[in-house]
């Protein structure tokens, strides 16, 4: 009895609380709890006190290492001295570049509060990011509320993040905008059979289907709008008609009264 | 007879008899090692003095000599992973000294937790608590065997989610949290509901020393059998005092008197209440079977 109570507290344990981050490294929590024998010897060897051992209350498998990138993000040392602390495989000794590091994935998770997305240039997430312009960018947008502006959404390049949480301590926000969620909570899959044409196109050389056959449908919009620019070769108007009765732009937005153009 | 031995305190006959130093000296001794082993822990934490980094699980001596616990290694193993170089080179090591000085100086000489049920079995002795329900000592073995196949179904080291020896020891060192409901718990459990509750019949971490120290050639040995005068204190202060019978009574059945029981955490305490210093350490080689009291009872006779 005693076993089998264990062994559904093992399960339960293994349900790593999103915003706790293993140090890098780390293997997949399933085989991390395997290997780590709970030592903290790389609680030890972390300069920066980033790391620290759950404690019994700890809603972390008791003993074993994990961090709150709110509190004390990765510094992403170089010589990586966590991992090389491990006495076991539980942090992987075959992560040497620590850029190579996937403690999470940071998700610009609130778009009503990020000062980017209210149209402000915070940035500091995107400054801070060690692996500056590939795991963030500044993603350039028109400002629509004020039709003048542009808006620089911070972006984040899943394939860069190494998850060390340093957009989400230094969020400027009482609660982070910016949060590292594991990767498994924060990345769709696509399915396996998809094939993105235009990329395949572009390995390929030429177009994969026989683009004289395809046959254009009407697109659909929704009723009564108007897409300033839009052209649908399928839709029976002739291109000129750029531009439909409503839209008084064309095919490129007017630019706002006094800012330009013709006076 | 032995119910006015009994209501004397245990030990009494050789306070009187040594005094008290002689009387506690393997006790002094063992408090002495478990809170030094402690202490080398705590001096990094407490005053950035690391000598020892980690803790009872695995440690880094001066940054050159590894320590692993062997159960903790074990479980891993079974749960589909192997130690790094310097973790098994630490489990060597320790594994080589428990088999030379027998596994269960681990649980008398540096488990924490001793301490802990160490008091609540003086305790009770002292209140005089008698009863409470009893499991057999063999129980640790089956939770043992339990803590390793379970290992290996849930790929967790599995042990280690409750293990009140790590939670207690990493906790004093890395923050203790709740971990000292815990630490009470166990205190109580022996106290009230099992006289030598815990670490006589349910650590599994204890048995696992126990298997370790099989052949061990440290022992304690009752050279002076024959001079035993039934005070039993001996049999009251064990903590495994099945361990002591076959060794001090078992020369009429032509039985040597080392203590080969694996399960004889070699802490010495029998050595300390014996008025008639009827134990001491020695090696298990030195136990020559029915010769030895005939040796030993002349000298006594004169």
């Amino acid at each position: 009895m005693l076993g089998l109570g264990l062994g559904l507290y093992a399960k339960q344990s293994k349900a790593l609380p999103a915003l706790a981050l293993r140090p890098p490294g780390a293997l997949p929590e399933d085989d991390f709890l395997g290997a780590c024998i709970r030592c903290g010897l790389c609680v030890r060897d972390c300069p920066y006190n980033t790391l620290e051992l759950a404690k019994p209350e700890t809603p972390v498998a008791t003993g074993t290492p994990f961090f709150n990138a709110r509190n004390i993000p990765c510094e992403m040392c170089e010589d990586i001295p966590c991992v090389k602390a491990c006495p076991t495989m539980a942090l992987d000794h075959a992560l040497v570049d620590i850029n190579k590091a996937k403690m999470g994935v940071a998700v610009l998770i609130d778009h009503e509060t990020c000062l980017n997305f209210l149209g402000l240039r915070c940035d500091v997430c995107y400054r801070v990011c060690p692996v500056i312009d590939k795991a963030i960018t500044l993603d350039m947008v028109p400002n629509t509320r004020t039709g003048r502006h542009a808006m620089f959404l911070p972006t984040v390049h899943s394939e860069h993040c190494t998850g060390c949480g340093k957009c989400e301590k230094s969020c400027v926000l009482e609660e982070s905008a910016i949060r590292i969620l594991p990767p498994k909570l924060a990345k769709g899959e696509l399915g396996r059979h998809y094939r993105v044409g235009w990329d395949e196109q572009k390995k390929a050389g030429r177009s994969l289907i026989d683009e004289s056959k395809m046959q254009d449908l009407p697109d659909r919009m929704p009723e009564g709008a108007v897409l300033p620019g839009h052209y649908d070769p399928a839709s029976g108007h002739t291109e000129s008609l750029r531009g439909m009765p409503g839209s008084e732009a064309g095919a490129i937005p007017s630019l706002p009264p006094g800012l330009g153009g013709k006076p | 007879m032995s119910q006015i031995a009994h209501k004397k305190r245990i030990g009494a006959e050789a306070v009187e008899e040594k005094g008290w130093l002689r009387a506690h000296k393997w006790l002094i001794l063992r408090r002495i090692s478990q809170f030094g082993i402690l202490g080398l822990f705590l001096l990094g934490p407490l005053a950035g003095i690391w000598l020892v980094k980690g803790n009872l699980n695995y440690s880094y001596t001066l940054d050159i000599l590894p320590l692993t616990d062997p159960f903790v290694a074990l479980q891993s193993l079974a749960a589909g992973h192997v130690p790094e170089t310097l973790g098994l080179i630490g489990v060597a090591i320790v594994l080589a000294f428990y088999l030379l000085v027998g596994g269960r100086v681990y649980c008398s000489w540096v488990c924490p937790i001793n301490v802990v049920t160490d008091l609540a079995g003086w305790l009770r002795d002292r209140l005089g608590i008698k009863g409470g329900s009893s499991l057999s000592r063999n129980t640790r073995y089956w939770i043992l065997g339990m803590t390793l196949v379970g290992s290996a179904l849930t790929g967790v080291v599995l042990w280690e989610l409750i293990n009140p020896i790590s939670m207690l020891h990493r906790g004093l060192i890395f923050g203790l949290g709740t971990a000292w409901t815990v630490v009470i718990a166990i205190f109580l459990f022996d106290l009230f509901v099992m006289t030598r509750g815990w670490c006589g019949r349910l650590c599994p971490v204890g048995a696992f020393y126990s298997l370790i120290g099989r052949w061990s050639p440290v022992r304690i040995s009752a050279p002076q059998r024959a001079a035993c005068n039934d005070c039993m204190d001996c049999f009251e202060v064990c903590p495994e005092p099945q361990v002591i019978r076959p060794a001090l009574k078992g020369e009429a059945k032509g039985v040597g008197p080392v203590i080969l029981a694996p399960n004889c955490t070699n802490c010495g305490r029998c050595i300390d209440v014996c008025s008639k210093d009827v134990f001491t350490y020695t090696l298990r080689f030195n136990n020559p079977a029915s010769t030895s009291p005939l040796v030993r009872v002349q000298p006594e006779s004169q």
